[in-house]
């Protein structure tokens, strides 16, 4: 009799889990991640004459790699004055994430690592007065050349590192959340 | 006070001339309840009492034997018995009366346990982990190292093997707290636990078919069944982390049966430091609560236990990297990227987990034909990861994971029938895992429901004590149904649109949302034999064959994993692995000298296991891929464990691990495999200096010369040139030799107590304040490990 009452006991449960819990057939909320930065844009401007870098990445972290574009040559001895974007476009509408780097700005900055392009200005501060780059100015070399523009931001960077505030990348540790790489011409 | 009496009817008692005869009898408690498992020794050989209480021994010679009658929580029993004729004895044993030590009442061993060598940890040892892990508790045994993440996050390997692999079983129910992933350490507070024991194999099929590595078993304390209350307080202060655990637990008991026993525990530690710098944002907290309360007789018992973990871990601030940049940069530099100054405060990144399990058991005897057990079980395990993130979702944890697993299983264990014992049951899963949408990040592990139903039958043949017998069978289903969206580039790079389009329920912009649907049957076995020649010898043979279906991070991981800076990839078309075990033990036991000696080899189909393939370039840069793969593969080893007794004062213990893992197919070594270990310890002991101990122990790991080469080359940005850069994950750090000292002494009579005792202890770990890193860690890449330890622990049992 005991025993009955366990196997009944056990039965019961069983079936009590089974049931209660029995597949909702509900999916799952699709998630669009609002931090990816699919888009990194850095524009050049010297008088009517703009030059825009976009390196379109379409699937974030996903397999496929990015598309840069470079929109035109530099001009050599010229004076640009550069600004920073960083966007998701794979939400809709596109997150400015730009905004939300100018919000915390004292946690970001941009590097500009290339070799003989000519000379990167930090034209903006944040709060303690230390760079962030979505702002530059951009001198090119007076010769033509071409090169590599590496375009880094860095988050939660030593600002107050050892050349740091300068434009050195090396002392600035923090994470990498974006690297992107620019065929630069200079003419 | 309480004295153990006897009653002892020799029935007929004459002078026969046979040469051997037989010894009979039944071994109650004062309530006339049989009690099972007491060990009965005579002359050099050993017995065990069955469900009823009832033993039986064959050919006893006629003249003088001495018997001993010994079962925990129960005064022992020495008699000495003319033998003549057959003979019937009738014992009734006293329960130990002692109210100053806490009773220990034997957790009942099935014979599954006694034909391999299992390995078990005592309170008192772990208590000295107090303030620690299970993981790092679990090093205590040959064979056994830990894998970590930092020092905090710590999950024991068994034979080389991890997560899915070793089950770790709480109060007989199996912990489900997302222990597939590296970096999830078993929620489990140490000081609710007892006693804990570890198999190294699959031999305990009533647990689950699917243990690949081996088995650790926890349980609580059992109240003995008598009226006392006894209690413990147990302060550990650490200077390194300065801070600290705090655990008190009180038992009840009733000579009625019923009883309750509750542990509370505390600990809270602040960044710990290596020699040379502070770990930054290492500091970890949890609390804890443990309650188990019901009604146990001979015949009967009911009880329900509830538990509740709740931990809150740093993780090192350097280890939270952006690229592969990052990663090269780590791996070169001496210190970590961030160090700060000490602090207690938790930052980012870091976990946050909670696990609540309540059960409810009971059992009912049935005289002598067997033993029904049943138990039910809630589990709820919650956990948060924050990352470092970027505005609006800056306090939100990237990964947020509720799992939820109802289990049931009845068994029924047989009294013995003539040599054999039966052991059978049944067991039911039903889990469901639901990440929170809310972290706005596409989940590691996605929404599914697993039932899972499995039975076993085990048998036990035991001729005499000199040999015992264990086979077992196990058959289990599971079923599995998952509903996970895939970026639409990943479904199609990883050629799931042609080989699983049943798959897809509907498809978005750029996601592809998919319901896999998996059904898993697994057939295992094992075998396990018990030689006991001699009183001194033991050797066990081993043998099991274990399938183990692809866990949710193996089928389904899909993303970024921050820490290492790599693409993690799941394999939709994983199959089970199955692997084929033996071992051997030797075991010698003598007053001043015992040894042991296991070798084993574990071949292991379809092995699963991560490893690279390739590079992926993002707007964040170049990251290396890692795939799921299956190969065969072949692990064996050697565990061995030596100790002398000197003196009656003077003791030292000898251990040591070697292993060899290679995964067949492609010819290479496994990773992760640790290394050859060994570990020496002196101790001094001397009872009349108010019980002092001291330990003086040394642990050497030497270095991994056995390693897969997966370093790669990649085209890092140095100096604003695009360099190919060779990346090197694969070396193992350098080995290691720590010294720690232990030293406790019970004070009790200094201030003249005497219905409690206090005990105080000294330890220092680390001693010389060596720098190293450890292979089996997953911040090798990022820091040293934990430098000079001074532990002061006061501990109060009343």
């Amino acid at each position: 009799m005991t025993k009955i009452k366990y196997l009944f006991l056990f039965g019961t449960i069983s079936t009590m889990t089974l049931t209660s819990c029995s597949s909702d057939d509900e999916n799952p909320p699709l998630i669009n991640e609002e931090e990816v930065i699919t888009t990194v844009i850095a524009t050049f401007t010297n008088g009517s004459d703009v030059i825009t870098m976009t390196s379109y990445d379409e699937d974030g972290d996903g397999p496929v790699a990015p598309n840069v574009t470079v929109s035109g040559s530099l001009t050599a001895g010229e004076t640009y004055v550069g600004t920073m974007r960083f966007v998701n476009q794979s939400v809709t509408p596109e997150e400015e994430i730009t905004d939300e780097i100018h919000e915390e700005n004292d946690e970001h900055q941009i590097f500009f690592q290339q070799n003989g392009l000519g000379t990167f200005t930090y034209t903006d501060q944040d709060e303690n007065g230390n760079p962030v780059g979505l702002s530059f100015s951009f001198t090119a070399s007076a010769t033509p050349v071409t090169g590599n523009l590496t375009i880094t931001l860095i988050h939660e960077p030593d600002k107050f590192g050892e050349g740091v505030a300068g434009g050195n990348i090396a002392n600035a540790g923090g994470s990498r959340d974006a690297e992107v790489v620019f065929p630069v011409t200079i003419e | 006070m309480h004295k153990l009496f006897l009653v002892a009817v020799p029935l007929c008692w004459g002078i026969v001339t046979h040469a051997q005869y037989k010894i009979t009898g039944n071994i109650t408690d004062d309530f006339n309840n049989g009690l099972q498992d007491v060990h009965i020794q005579l002359n050099n050989s050993e017995y065990y009492s069955d469900v009823a209480g009832d033993f039986s021994i064959e050919n006893v010679p006629a003249g003088s034997h001495e018997l001993i009658f010994d079962l925990d929580g129960y005064r022992k029993f020495d008699t000495i018995v003319n033998v003549s004729k057959d003979i019937k004895l009738d014992i009734s044993l006293k329960l130990q009366v002692n109210y100053l030590e806490e009773v220990k009442i034997k957790h009942s061993v099935s014979n599954g346990e006694k034909t391999i060598a299992a390995h078990s940890i005592n309170e008192k040892t772990l208590e000295q982990y107090s303030a620690k892990s299970l993981g790092d508790a679990l090093q205590e045994i040959e064979g056994v190292s830990a894998l970590k993440t930092g020092n905090s996050i710590v999950k024991p390997i068994i034979n080389g093997l991890h997560s899915s692999r070793v089950p770790v079983i709480i109060n007989n129910t199996r912990l489900e707290d997302q222990e597939w992933g590296s970096e999830h350490a078993p929620n489990i507070d140490v000081n609710s636990a007892s006693n804990i024991q570890v198999i190294k194999g699959a031999n305990a099929l009533q647990y689950g078919g699917d243990a690949v590595g081996g088995i650790v078993l926890i349980n609580a304390e059992s109240a003995p069944r008598k009226d006392t209350l006894y209690g413990k307080s147990l302060l550990t202060l650490n200077s390194n982390g300065r801070g600290g655990s705090l655990s008190t637990s009180l038992t009840k008991g009733y000579s009625t049966g019923w009883f309750w026993n509750t542990t509370l525990s505390g600990k809270f530690l602040g960044d710990l430091e290596s020699p040379d710098y502070v770990l930054s944002n290492t500091g970890n907290r949890e609390q804890n609560a443990f309650f188990q309360g019901g009604f146990k007789n001979q015949n009967n018992g009911i009880w329900i236990t509830y538990s509740l973990f709740n931990a809150q871990i740093g993780i090192l601030r350097a280890s939270h990297i952006g690229n592969l940049n990052d990663l090269v940069e780590a791996i070169n530099s001496h210190d970590p990227d961030y160090i700060a100054d000490f602090t207690y405060d938790l930052h980012h990144p870091k976990q946050e987990v909670m696990h609540h399990l309540g059960q409810l058991n009971a059992y009912h005897k049935f005289s002598e034909v067997g033993k029904l057990n049943f138990q039910y079980a809630f589990q709820f395990n919650n956990r948060k990861e924050f990352d470092i993130r970027r505005g609006k979702y800056r306090n939100t944890p990237a990964l947020d994971l509720d799992l939820s697993t109802h289990s049931a299983n009845m068994d029924f264990e047989s009294g013995k029938w003539n040599f054999w014992k039966f052991r059978s049951g049944i067991s039911s899963v039903y889990q469901v895992n639901e990440p929170n949408p809310l972290t706005k990040v596409r989940p590691l592990i996605p929404d599914y429901e697993r039932f899972d139903f499995g039975a076993y039958a085990i048998t036990d043949f035991e001729s005499s004590p000199k040999f015992k017998l264990n086979i077992g069978v196990r058959y289990d289903f599971s079923h599995v149904n998952a509903r996970k969206y895939y970026l639409t580039s990943r479904w199609e790079e990883r050629g799931y649109d042609e080989q699983f389009p049943e798959f897809v329920i509907e498809e978005f912009d750029n996601q592809v949302l998919t319901n896999p649907v998996y059904d898993f049957h697994n057939f295992s076995a094992s075998f396990g034999m018990n030689f006991h020649p001699r009183h001194d010898y033991d050797f066990y043979f081993n043998a099991s064959y274990i399938s183990r279906n692809p866990n949710p991070s193996e089928l389904f991981s899909d993303g970024l994993h921050h820490s290492i800076a790599r693409i993690e990839l799941g394999d939709l078309s994983l199959e089970q692995e199955k692997a084929l075990k033996f071992s051997i033990t030797a075991k010698h036991e003598s007053r001043n000298f015992s040894w042991d000696i296991s070798p084993y080899l574990n071949y292991i189909n379809n092995f699963m296991q991560l490893v690279p393939g390739g590079l992926e370039y993002g707007n964040r840069g170049a990251f290396p891929v890692w795939n799921y793969i299956q190969s065969n593969s072949l692990i064996w080893g050697i565990d061995t464990g030596a100790g002398w007794n000197y003196t009656t004062h003077l003791k030292h213990k000898l251990t040591a691990a070697y292993l060899y893992g290679k995964d067949l197919e492609n010819s290479i070594p496994l990773i992760d495999m640790p290394p050859f270990n060994f570990s020496n310890s002196i101790s001094y002991q001397n009872e009349k200096w108010y019980g002092l101990e001291m330990t003086l122990k040394n642990q050497t790991y030497l270095t991994q010369k056995r390693f897969p080469d997966n370093n790669f080359t990649a085209n890092l940005n140095i100096n604003g040139e695009m360099v190919p850069t060779k990346v090197d994950i694969s070396t193992p750090p350098k080995g290691y030799s720590l010294f720690d000292f232990n030293a406790s002494a019970d004070l009790s009579p200094v201030f003249g107590w005497e219905k409690s005792k206090f005990t105080l202890g000294f330890s220092v770990e680390n001693i010389f304040n060596t720098s190293y890193r450890d292979y089996l860690n997953h911040q090798r890449f990022y820091a040293d490990e934990t430098g000079r330890n001074f532990i002061i622990q006061l501990k109060i049992n009343y």
